[in-house]
Order: structure tokens, then sequence, then C-alpha cells
């Protein structure tokens, strides 16, 4: 896996603070390059699910450690 | 990406009702949707500039115990809800417009306004901003 370009540290934020904060971080994020985010809110699964599939940003990655999800997304 | 325009017609001024119109204009806004906020009443109240920071109360359906559940996720860092505005309007395409109505109702001036408002229209100008986008009545 090549490396991460950035990460988005959205632990203990509720939503939809976890995913303002990637799309905005994504603004800076060159195609292709991937983008790391670690969040708390259960609600994410579902959110960054529909988040990627909608502005055509692809999940590379998803995980979850003792609460603590992790997605890596790859910038379209 | 759906880039129908969403409008949030704000009406209501406690902090539970404003928190959920900006986490709707925010989660709107992440996925590039334009947002257009159209103030009236106690929602317009709630952006003067020197009452935006206040506590606003919450909606008379919270209650002690969902007061006391509000306050505690103040407590832990939770960003209040003109922040999570600021943030939208940073993020994407959001555009606050106040009530004209509610303006002379009010008696308030684009002066006594915060910055998050970006102007004052009437309800045609609102619809025509709208199009055939939904509305959320808040």
């Amino acid at each position: 896996m090549s490396d991460v370009h950035t990460t988005v540290d959205a632990k203990g934020l509720s939503c939809p603070m976890p995913i303002v904060k990637t799309a905005q971080a994504a603004k800076t994020v060159p195609s292709g390059e991937l983008i790391e985010v670690l969040a708390t809110d259960a609600g994410s699964v579902k959110d960054f699910a529909a988040w990627t599939r909608s502005t055509g940003n692809s999940m590379v990655e998803q995980t979850e450690d003792d609460g603590v999800y992790r997605f890596v997304i790859k910038r379209a | 990406m759906d880039d129908k325009p969403l409008a949030i017609v704000l009406f209501s001024g406690t902090d539970d009702k404003l928190n959920a119109a900006a986490v709707m204009a925010s989660g709107a806004a992440a996925l590039g949707r334009p947002v257009h906020i159209f103030l009236q009443y106690w929602g317009l109240d709630a952006f003067r500039s020197d009452r935006i920071k206040n506590d606003h109360g919450l909606a008379a359906e919270a209650g002690v115990e969902g007061k006391a559940a509000v306050d505690a996720l103040r407590a832990e860092g939770q960003a209040p809800w003109y922040e999570t505005l600021a943030m939208a309007k940073e993020l994407g395409n959001v555009e606050v417009q106040a009530c004209s109505l509610s303006m002379d109702v009010l008696r308030i001036s684009e002066d006594d306004l915060d910055d998050l408002v970006d102007g004052t229209e009437g309800v045609t100008a609102f619809y025509i901003a709208v199009g055939d986008g939904q509305i959320l009545f808040i």
C-alpha cells in the first residue's frame, strides 16, 4: 500500500464533523493520493460509504479497532 | 453527485434547531450540493451579532434530561452551531439570506447581523434561488 498523503483525526467529533473535515482536507489532496480518516462517530461507517460513492473518491480500506474507525480513501 | 440545491428555511431560534440546520447544511456542502438558508423570525434573531454566541435554549420537548444530554456533548467539545455553519460555508457553496419581512418585524438592519449572513431577500427571490431543489423547514 502506498503512503498516506493526509490524515484526518476526527476522533471524538460528532456528526457531521468527520465528513466536513475530510471534505475540507480532500480539497488539498491531489488525485490518486490517499487520505486516512480516524473517527469514533458510529454513523461514520455509512456516512463515508455514501460520501465516497457520491463524490467519486474510493474507499480503499475500512477497519475498526476498539471503537475507532479507520478509513483509507483514494482521492478521485 | 447531486447538485440540486438544498434550501433550509430556518424559522426556529433555539440552539438544538440551529444546530440541526447547521448539520444539514454542512452534510450537503460536503457532498458538493449548493445550500441556501433563509432566516425567518427567531432563526434570524439568533444571528444578531451581539447575541449569536448566547445560550438560545432548547425546544420545549427537550426537558431536563434533554438539556443535560446537550450540555454533556458541549462539555465534550462539540462545536457550537455557528462554528459548524462557518465550516460549511468554508467548505462549499452555502449562502445565508435574511428574510426581509422578518427583518422588518424584528426591526433588524443588516448592520445588526453576524457576518455569516450574506444579505437580505424576499420570499420570491428565495424561491427563484432554490429552483426545483428541496426545501427543509426547521
